[in-house]
């Protein structure tokens, strides 16, 4: 018996809301939590708790660099570097000098929009991915230059999102084409290949993902041959979430104590945990709960905190950023 | 004859008389008119076909029939049939039809925009691209295309 309790709505962004990303290391230890939100106004807006009122602010609003929709947005994993795609074909850099972002780079190379933005563990290497069907690689060298160490085809339509995996040198991309394709490196970092493409055929080390066809997908792979160093352990297909949603889903999350959140077409979120009385082999996930009208237009992004365990950002066609707090239906945060 | 229309010479049908809602007397003029097949209907019909200074209606591309409307659940689903089976210009027409009602309809409203089944080539891609809506938003902040959808929303406007 549990709630999504809504604990703040943020305005401020003047055309739908596209993706959320929390700030590493922040909302822990006496640092205030930070959440930065892209939009279609061409802006990034900066948020933070107050640690007075327990409030989230608009600590700055990052724009004039691009001129059209910025898609996503990804902290460097120091929290040093903001890295965010638009469709103006550039992926900026900004950095964060005690609250004041600077745009300290600009990565040109994709022919069109660019999509999705992401850092690996370690945060020496950024992937970008979009419209022309490619995903790009870049190093991160001193002085924050950024250089492309490979350009990635094999997808036959625009490439959606890329995801770094959270601890090894493995790059996920999903794509227009209804796969997703995952690509590891030959040591030296700078020939990757595409080990794997998941489809419905493939039947941490599990992985989610969302698609306009209404389901959730879990994927697994043996974690221990990865780590053993050889990285090419297969993806299998574990399970399929469908008859939960009815309009397309945008996204999907998966926080550090298990719940799967998603964001849909349907102003919905969603929260999924594993059964554990299921009888049938591998893994089975039920509804924890479904948040109506959780936004008043489309769920673009879902977010949980790294940090605070129960709570979760979604951002939305409304313009809006909520903030949330997963709670029992007492009051209480869940325990 | 070489001609670079894709389709030359299409039939041009009649358009439907206007109809003028029959008001009761008694009616509460403050109460919430829900949202209905007609009204749908008439934010759409006069949009211009792409190379034709045709209407969708005249080129029975859109009929008040193929307009699905469920106003308590906010949703909409407009079927439109491509005057030829390789019409290039079905997604032009769909994103027309799509940044009509999103201009016209309130933002509560869910659109689906389709093809009618078997009346198009390729009929699934021109469905998915449609209702991708990142494609969407991309296909809005090019200036070519917005000025193009523009000429042909014009006359629904007037």
């Amino acid at each position: 018996n549990f709630e999504l309790r809504e604990v703040q709505r943020l305005e401020g962004h003047t055309d739908r809301v596209w993706n959320l990303a929390w700030k590493p290391a922040t909302g822990v230890d006496g640092v205030p939590a930070v959440l930065a939100s892209s939009s279609g106004d061409k802006t990034v807006r900066i948020w933070e708790q107050s640690p007075f009122t327990g409030s989230f602010e608009c600590k700055a609003v990052l724009e004039d660099t691009h001129n059209r929709t910025v898609r996503s947005c990804a902290w460097s994993p120091s929290g040093k570097l903001l890295a965010t795609a638009s469709f103006d074909a550039t992926t900026a850099i900004w950095e964060d000098a005690g609250g004041e972002y600077t745009c300290v780079s600009t990565l040109e190379g994709h022919e069109n929009e660019v999509k999705s933005v992401s850092w690996n563990a370690s945060g020496s290497l950024l992937a970008t991915c979009g419209r022309d069907k490619s995903v790009w690689i870049w190093e991160v060298l001193p002085h924050n230059e950024f250089e492309c160490v490979s350009v990635l085809q094999g997808h036959t339509q625009d490439v959606k999102m890329v995801q770094w995996h959270p601890s090894m040198d493995i790059l996920f991309s999903c794509s227009y084409d209804n796969t997703i394709k995952v690509w590891a490196g030959d040591g030296d970092n700078d020939d990757w290949h595409c080990v794997q493409t998941l489809n419905e055929s493939n039947s941490g080390d599990k992985m989610v993902s969302c698609s306009d066809d209404l389901t959730v997908k879990i994927w697994g792979s043996d974690i221990m041959r990865m780590q053993s160093g050889d990285g090419t352990a297969p993806w299998t297909h574990l399970c399929t979430l469908s008859g939960y949603h009815d309009r397309t889903i945008f996204s999907v999350h998966w926080s550090r104590e298990g719940i799967i959140s998603s964001g849909a077409a349907d102003d919905a979120v969603r929260l999924f945990v594993e059964s554990k009385d299921g009888l049938v082999d591998g893994p089975t996930y039920k509804l924890l709960l479904k948040k109506e009208k959780a936004h008043d237009m489309d769920v673009n992004s879902v977010q949980w905190s790294s940090m605070e365990n129960r709570r979760l950002a979604s951002a939305s066609d409304d313009g809006t950023v909520k903030i949330w707090e997963l709670c029992s239906s007492s009051g209480q945060k869940k325990a | 004859m070489v001609s670079g229309l894709i389709n030359a010479n299409p039939i041009v049908y009649e358009k439907k008389e206007r109809r003028t809602r029959s008001t009761p007397a008694d009616v509460d003029e403050y109460a919430v008119e829900a949202i209905d097949q007609l009204e749908i209907f008439e934010h759409i019909r006069d949009i211009k076909d792409p190379e034709h200074p045709y209407s969708l209606e005249e080129l029975k591309v859109i009929s008040e029939d193929a307009i699905e409307v469920d106003d308590k659940h906010s949703y909409v689903r407009v079927t439109f049939t491509p005057t030829v089976e390789h019409c290039s210009m079905a997604t032009v027409i769909g994103l027309c039809l799509r940044v009509k009602l999103m201009r016209s309809l309130p933002p509560r409203y869910k659109v689906d925009i389709r093809v009618a089944p078997g009346t198009h080539a390729t009929e699934a891609a021109v469905n998915k691209q449609l209702n991708d809506k990142e494609r969407v938003a991309a296909a809005l902040e090019n200036p070519n295309l917005v000025d193009m959808v523009d000429e042909c929303l014009a006359p629904s406007y007037e």
